[in-house]
C-alpha cells in the first residue's frame, strides 16, 4: 500500500516544484502582499508589529488560495484523474496525499518565509515563532478545505476565482485560530495553548471532511 | 400613528423588506411566465415530452 | 410512502396547484395580522422606543434565513444519499430565497443598529455570522448558475451545502471566541433577558407568517425550476432531432 502512495506523492510534489515553479510563486505572491500592506496602513513600526501575525495570516491565506485551482485540474485535463478513478485505490486516500504533496510544494515554503517576512513587520522573536508555528499547523487544514473547492470547480474552464469565494468562508476559522494563537503568544489575555489546540483540532476535522469531501465531488464530476 | 424620533429607520426598513419580497415574487412570476412561453413555443414546433415511441427509434 | 409519491415532478406539479393558492391566502392572513399586532397591539419598548418594530421583521427575517439553510441541507442530503429526484430542484429553488431572506435580517438589523448603537455596522458575533452565510448562499448559487448540467450542478452543490452546514457551527463558535477576545462585552445584547407576551405574540405571528412565505415562494420557485428542466430536455431532444441523420450515421456507421 505504500508504495503507490508514496509514488504518488513524490509523482504530485515533483510536478509541482517543476511545472511553472508554483511553491516559488506561492512564496513570491506572499512576499508581495506583505509588502503592500505598509503602503496601506502606513509604516508605523509598532501598528505593524501589533497587525503582524494578522498579516501573515492573511498572506499565507490568499498564497495558498491562489495556488489551489491546479490541484485537480492539470490531473483532470491529461485523464490522469479518471485512471486513478480507475484504479480501485480510496480516492479519500489519494486525494488526501494530492493534498499533502501539495501542501509540501506550497504550504511548506510559506512557513518557512514566514519568519523572514516576520523581520519586516518588527516582530518579537517569539511572535515569530509563534506566526511559524501556528502557520505550520494551520496552512494543512486551508490546503485540505481549498481541496473541497478545488474538486468542486474542477470542470469548469475558469474556476479559480470562484473558488476563493466557496473556500474563504470554510477558512474563517482557521483564520481566527491562527491569528488568535499567535497573539496570545504576544499579549496573553488567553493562555497560548488555547486557540493553538483549537487550531489543531481544526486541522484534523478538515483532514477527514476535506478528502472525503473532495473525492465525492470528484466521483460527480467525472461521470 | 407616531413612530418617534427614529421613523426613519423603521419606515426604511419595513420598505426595504416589502421591496425585496416584492423582487422575489417579481422574479418567481417572470421566470414561470418566461419558461412556460418556452414549452409552448416548443409544444408549437411539435416537439412533445412523450417518447416518439411509434416511430420506432 | 408519501414522500416518495411526490417524487414524480408531473404529481407534484399537481400538488402545487392544489396547495399553492390556500397557502398564498394564509400568507397573507397572516401578515395582515401580524403587521395590525406589531403596530397597533405591541407596546413600544421603554428602552429602544419606537425601533423596537423593526424587530418584528429582523428577528422572522434570520430566523428564515436559518431555517432555509436547513432545508438546504436536508435537501442535498435527499440529493446524494436518497437520490430523491425533487431534492435538488428543493436546494436550488431554496438558495435564491434564502439569500434574499438573509439580505434582508442584515439591512434590518444595520437599520436598527444606526439608533440603537449609532453606527450602521458592527462586527458584532451575529451580524459577523450571517454575513458569512449570504457570502455562502451568493457562493452556491454561483456555483449552480456556472454548470451547464443541472444533476452534476445539484450534486457538487449539495455537496458544498453539507459541508458548509458542517461548519457553520464551527465558524459560529470561532466567531463568537474572536468577538470576546476583541471586544469586551460592551454591546448592547439585543434579546432582553425576558420577552413580555405583549412582544411576543407579534413576534410569533409575524414568523408564522415569514415561514409561509418562505414556502409559497419556495414551492413556485421549484415549480419554475421543474419547467425549466422540462424546457432543457426538450431543447436537447429537438436539437437531437433536428440532425437525425448524422445521429444514425454515427450510431450505424454501415448499411
Amino acid at each position: 500500500m505504500t508504495s503507490w502512495a508514496l509514488a504518488l506523492f513524490l509523482r504530485d510534489l515533483r510536478l509541482s516544484v517543476r511545472v511553472g515553479g508554483s511553491a516559488l510563486v506561492g512564496v513570491l505572491f506572499f512576499l508581495a502582499v506583505v509588502t503592500v500592506i505598509p503602503f496601506g496602513v502606513g509604516p508605523d513600526l509598532n501598528l505593524l508589529s501589533r497587525i503582524g501575525p494578522a498579516i501573515l495570516w492573511i498572506g499565507a491565506l490568499l498564497a495558498t488560495l491562489l495556488g489551489l485551482d491546479r490541484l485537480f485540474q492539470a490531473d483532470r485535463d491529461d485523464g490522469t484523474l479518471d485512471l486513478m478513478l480507475m484504479a480501485g485505490r480510496p480516492l479519500e486516500l489519494v486525494v488526501l496525499i494530492k493534498c499533502l504533496a501539495h501542501w509540501v510544494a506550497t504550504g511548506l515554503p510559506l512557513v518557512v518565509a514566514a519568519p523572514l517576512l516576520a523581520v519586516f513587520l518588527n516582530l518579537e522573536p517569539l511572535a515569530m515563532g509563534a506566526v511559524t508555528l501556528t502557520l505550520l499547523v494551520g496552512t494543512p487544514a486551508l490546503t485540505l478545505i481549498g481541496a473541497i473547492g478545488a474538486a468542486l470547480t474542477v470542470s469548469l474552464r475558469r474556476g479559480g476565482l470562484l473558488l476563493a469565494v466557496l473556500v474563504v468562508p470554510l477558512a474563517i476559522p482557521v483564520l481566527i485560530f491562527g491569528v488568535s494563537a499567535a497573539d496570545a503568544a504576544i499579549h496573553d489575555p488567553v493562555p497560548f495553548l488555547t486557540p493553538f489546540l483549537i487550531l489543531c483540532a481544526l486541522s484534523l476535522i478538515a483532514a477527514v471532511i476535506g478528502p472525503v469531501a473532495s473525492a465525492a465531488a470528484l466521483r460527480f464530476a467525472s461521470d | 400613528m407616531d413612530l418617534g424620533p427614529h421613523s426613519g429607520f423603521i419606515i426604511a426598513s419595513y420598505g426595504l423588506c416589502l421591496v425585496t419580497v416584492l423582487g422575489l415574487i417579481a422574479w418567481v412570476r417572470i421566470d414561470k411566465a418566461i419558461q412556460e412561453k418556452a414549452l409552448r413555443e416548443l409544444a408549437e414546433q411539435g416537439v412533445s415530452r412523450r417518447r416518439p415511441d411509434a416511430g420506432g427509434r | 410512502m408519501a414522500f416518495w409519491d411526490y417524487a414524480n415532478p408531473t404529481r407534484f406539479l399537481r400538488l402545487v396547484q392544489v396547495v399553492l393558492p390556500w397557502l398564498t391566502g394564509l400568507c397573507v392572513l397572516a401578515f395582515a395580522a401580524g403587521f395590525y399586532m406589531s403596530f397597533f397591539v405591541a407596546p413600544e419598548d421603554y428602552q429602544q422606543g419606537q425601533t423596537v418594530r423593526i424587530m418584528y421583521i429582523h428577528v422572522p427575517a434570520a430566523w428564515l434565513s436559518m431555517m432555509c439553510y436547513s432545508i438546504m441541507a436536508v435537501s442535498s442530503l435527499g440529493t446524494l444519499v436518497w437520490k430523491h429526484p425533487l431534492a435538488d430542484v428543493s436546494a436550488k429553488a431554496a438558495a435564491p430565497i434564502g439569500a434574499a431572506f438573509t439580505f434582508m435580517s442584515l439591512v434590518t438589523g444595520s437599520l436598527w443598529g444606526k439608533p440603537m448603537w449609532g453606527t450602521y455596522w458592527v462586527w458584532d458575533a451575529r451580524l459577523t455570522s450571517v454575513l458569512v452565510l449570504l457570502i455562502m448562499y451568493l457562493g452556491l448559487m454561483t456555483l449552480w448558475r456556472t454548470m451547464d448540467d443541472p444533476i452534476k450542478a445539484g450534486k457538487a452543490a449539495a455537496i458544498l451545502t453539507l459541508v458548509g452546514a458542517l461548519n457553520l457551527p464551527i465558524i459560529k463558535f470561532s466567531v463568537d471566541w474572536w468577538n470576546t477576545l476583541h471586544q469586551p462585552a460592551s454591546v448592547m445584547r439585543m434579546d432582553g433577558p425576558t420577552i413580555h407576551p405583549d412582544i411576543l405574540w407579534p413576534l410569533l405571528v409575524m414568523a408564522i407568517a415569514f415561514t409561509l412565505l418562505f414556502f409559497v415562494l419556495h414551492l413556485m420557485a421549484m415549480r419554475n425550476e421543474i419547467l425549466r428542466r422540462r424546457v432543457r430536455t426538450l431543447r436537447l431532444r429537438a436539437a437531437t432531432s433536428a440532425h437525425p441523420r448524422s445521429a444514425t450515421a454515427t450510431a450505424q456507421p454501415a448499411e
